[in-house]
């Protein structure tokens, strides 16, 4: 493992002695110009390596208490404990007296990679790897050399342990003793990291280091702000997409006791009206009572059935080109039962977090102040401060814990932070809470968008594909926002064929189009975006060609990967050894299910012993192996994907979909829109992690697509029957 | 609007709110008692879920007016509760919680069903966490540290 390594000048020594000593909670607004600027200026060159100044990451406090700011939100998937893990090691830190905050937005909190303050991409790890790595490097670098000095001595004679400096003869001095003088060292330029076998915590299963103030009620969400003299707002959203408010009838609204105002607002699009009160519930009760006449003039009135039936016509002729290898009219050539003709349909899906969403704006005039649970920080304080007519500095930026997200807090309109900007601006020097309620959330939109895909598969003579088109039809995530620059090319959004046009499968003459048509129903990435649909379509495809051969569905797989697909080949080694005891001696009316994908560079092989029971699948236990590269913290490795593959199942639930008719919604809570309950999820989950010393990859989104797909073949082995539809209705 | 004196945590509050106004609303509030979540508002999800007289209820749906002299029970309290306190410490010894945001719901509905039935089955969970979302599924975990809870507990009860 490339354990150590050296990182570029550091040549801000002179700013950081100065933010180091002021210390305490100032430094934010120290970092707020672009001092990355250069990562733009290069352009299309490679990036020089990035300084991040310790201080801005690391306080020392005099109790010997650590805080490490977090750059990213933590939302469930365990960012605030493994990016401190990684910075404490190399920092030496007494790990039970390191305290993880989630920094405000600021340039320095940027994502390495991505360039803006966001969480995305299975990214946090991947990208803050090395970074966390260096600072505490640095940190601890600083500490010793001041014990050095303070002790006469050289760097070399001193070593560190548990958030101490041990010296010669005896000597030592704490962290907390040392920050001091330590703050007025400059910055190391080069730092060596710790060899592998140095590693205290990193790669060892850690504790959460935010369980018990979930566990007893103390922890506040964003949802659970209180401000004094705050007010409550709820909106009432268009029934159509884009409507606008032609008339209000607000008497009685008006009439509910605590009700302060109720007033039109506009919205990313059409308009709303928004109604602020002292408290939730009298809001709520307050916007029962409106009576809305809504303009729904030109806009399309988006109809499920409509769609599907427009898809499956699109789906039917050849689209934009994504992927043309080879020559795909072999597959023409091949007689009718040496090919299958498949259709998938893919629902729209809402990503409903358990925390509705939510933020919290006073605006003063000259300046605001935000709380919220945002995955976009950089983003939603630009709209925040365009909408306030501010600069985005003088827009401070609480990141608040959020009760998930799934993609939904990272919108690139904002919508909802310019919402409750638009009311907080009107309510000058209050302080406003935005709250959508759950009906707001499932009828909302910026759903994972519907897509149907269009196979023809021709069969070899050795039963491995000889021909593969596929057409997928589905809306584009990224276009009309400013991340198209960096994802459609020619035409082609590629968070949409992520997982075809990529396959590991050495597919010959593969040809993938795609057809992106116009809807009016905003969409958005859920979690593992392109492969929620690209792995069941890729995966049940493979398992029926398996079936078809005869051939065992591990070693099929196998068979077909690339010999380069390390990623996948690895973990279905794994996952052939670990459930060689159970998988093959499966219950009567159990049977098993296999499926492999990767994504966003994490590859895992999947199995599953599933019975139908009440009409259902039953998941008495899964399997998983994955490699993610170096798994820095193995324990919360296992839990992403123990309960991944659960939010992976919302898919098949039989009301695990969103449907529009006429424009507008049919579900309207988790009574129509319905997640997993603890009877769908898996009874158990083994998780099997590919010993590797490589890079890590993230872990957040990659058991989402192989749940479904490793269901859908063992179901196909009880019932005889190929399923391509999700949800899954009836079996 | 309507002055109630309720009995939560085994402390008496008062409270002057509009009679419709759910419990869940009032702890939040009025009470600035935020352990307990806002989820769905229709009962679905569980979030809400405290005990009133022992019972696991869905707070988001029961006027304060109806809960009379009733004792409740919310997250901030149930640490108090010997099975409790187990589930808690359960909860954190098998680090079940991800976002965490449905945990107060689970934990109160795994203290609810630990109480009537000290060594519950498989069957048992599913039935009486049957109605608490987890959109994290962290559910592999919450069926692990509710029979871990239940092994302390009866441990030595033998």
């Amino acid at each position: 493992m490339a354990t150590a390594s050296k990182s570029s000048d550091m040549n801000r020594r002179g700013f950081l002695r100065v933010s180091f000593a002021a210390a305490g909670g100032l430094f934010v607004s120290l970092y707020l110009e672009p001092r990355f600027a250069f990562a733009q200026e290069a352009g299309g060159q490679p990036q020089a390596p990035k300084n991040y100044p310790p201080d801005a990451f690391v306080n020392i406090r005099p109790d010997g208490k650590i805080v490490i700011q977090v750059n990213r939100l933590e939302f469930g998937q365990g960012v605030q404990t493994a990016l401190p893990m990684l910075l404490a090691d190399e920092l030496d830190a007494d790990w039970s007296n390191v305290i993880a905050d989630l920094a405000p937005a600021a340039d320095v909190y940027k994502d390495p990679m991505f360039g803006i303050q966001m969480v995305g991409g299975s990214g946090s790890i991947a990208h803050s790897y090395q970074q966390y790595r260096e600072l505490g490097a640095k940190t601890r670098a600083m500490l010793v050399a001041a014990a050095a000095e303070r002790w006469n001595t050289t760097p070399a004679q001193c070593r560190t342990e548990a958030s101490v400096v041990h010296g010669p003869g005896g000597r030592s001095a704490t962290y907390a003793e040392l920050a001091g003088d330590a703050a007025r060292k400059p910055v190391p330029a080069n730092v060596t990291l710790k060899k592998a076998t140095e590693l205290r915590f990193v790669g060892k299963k850690v504790k959460r280091l935010d369980s018990r103030p979930k566990c007893d009620g103390t922890l506040k969400f964003g949802l659970d702000l209180d401000l004094p003299g705050m007010k409550v707002a709820v909106v009432a959203h268009p029934p159509v997409f884009g409507a606008r408010v032609k008339r209000i009838v607000d008497d009685e609204a008006r009439r509910v006791e605590g009700v302060r105002d109720v007033f039109e607002i506009q919205l990313a699009k059409g308009s709303g009206v928004a109604v602020v009160a002292d408290k939730f519930w009298p809001a709520k009760q307050a916007r029962s009572r409106l009576k809305i006449e809504w303009d729904t003039t030109g806009l399309d009135k988006a109809d499920s059935a409509e769609l599907w039936t427009r898809y499956k016509q699109l789906g039917s002729t050849p689209g934009t080109v994504a992927v043309s290898n080879g020559d795909v009219k072999t597959l023409d050539q091949l007689p009718g039962d040496k090919r299958i003709v498949a259709e998938f349909e893919f629902p729209f899906l809402a990503h409903a977090p358990m925390e509705p969403l939510n933020t919290t704006i006073r605006f003063d005039g000259d300046r605001a102040e935000v709380w919220a649970g945002s995955q976009f920080q950089t983003v939603d304080q630009m709209a925040i401060a365009e909408v306030l007519g501010l600069k985005p500095e003088q827009v401070t930026f609480h990141t608040e814990m959020a009760g998930g997200g799934f993609g939904r807090r990272a919108v690139a309109d904002s919508h909802v932070q310019r919402e409750a900007a638009t009311i907080a601006k009107r309510l000058r020097g209050t302080p406003l809470k935005l709250v959508w309620t759950r009906e707001d959330d499932v009828q909302g939109g910026y759903y994972r968008p519907m897509h149907f895909h269009r196979v023809e598969v021709g069969i070899g003579a050795d039963g491995l594909p000889a021909a593969w088109r596929h057409v997928i039809v589905g809306q584009s995530i990224t276009a009309d926002t400013p991340f198209a620059a960096f994802v459609v090319k020619n035409g082609v959004d590629s968070t949409m064929t992520e997982g075809v046009a990529d396959t590991h499968y050495n597919l010959k003459n593969h040809h993938v189009s795609v057809h992106h048509p116009k809807v009016n129903v905003p969409v958005l990435w859920w979690r593992s975006v392109g492969h929620t649909h690209t792995a069941f379509v890729m995966e049940t495809l493979i398992d029926e060609l398996a079936m078809r051969a005869r051939v065992d569905p591990i070693a099929y797989r196998r068979r077909l990967l690339k010999p380069e697909a390390k990623k996948l080949l690895r973990p279905l080694e794994l996952l052939d050894t670990a459930t060689a005891r159970w998988r093959n001696r499966l219950p009567k009316g159990h049977a098993l299910g296999i499926s492999c994908h990767e994504s966003f560079g994490t590859g895992v092989a999947c199995a599953v012993d599933v019975s139908i029971e009440n009409k259902r699948p039953r998941v008495h236990r899964a399997a998983v192996a994955v490699d993610c590269g170096l798994a820095v913290n193995p324990l919360s490795v296992e839990s992403q994907f123990q309960a991944g593959l659960g939010f992976g199942l919302s898919q098949m639930m039989a009301k695990g979909a969103i449907t529009l008719k006429d424009g507008v919604v049919e579900q309207r809570n988790f009574d129509g829109f319905v997640p997993p309950y603890i009877i769908d999820a898996p009874m158990a989950v083994d998780v099997h992690i590919v010993p590797s010393t490589e890079a890590p990859t993230g872990c957040g989104e990659p058991p989402v697509p192989v749940i479904s797909p490793a269901v859908a073949n063992a179901l196909a082995r009880l019932t005889g029957k190929r399923y391509r539809s999700l949800p899954l209705v009836s079996l | 609007m309507a002055t109630y004196q309720l009995n939560i945590n085994g402390q008496r509050k008062e409270v002057n709110v509009d009679p419709s106004t759910p419990l869940l609303w009032v702890l939040r509030e009025d009470l600035k008692m935020t352990g307990t979540k806002f989820g769905c508002g229709i009962s679905a999800c569980g979030a809400c879920t405290v005990h009133v007289a022992g019972v696991a209820t869905r707070s988001c749906i029961v006027p304060v007016s109806h809960i009379g002299e009733r004792a409740i029970v919310t997250i901030e309290g149930i640490g108090q509760d010997t099975v409790g306190r187990a589930v808690q410490d359960a909860w954190v010894d098998t680090d079940v919680v991800q976002c965490g945001y449905c945990q107060s719901g689970q934990i109160m509905a795994a203290v609810a069903l630990l109480k009537h039935t000290p060594k519950p089955t498989d069957a048992n969970i599913d039935e009486s966490m049957g109605g608490n979302i987890c959109r994290c599924a962290t559910y592999v975990r919450i069926r692990e540290a509710i029979k871990n809870a239940a092994a302390e507990l009866t441990k030595g009860g033998e």
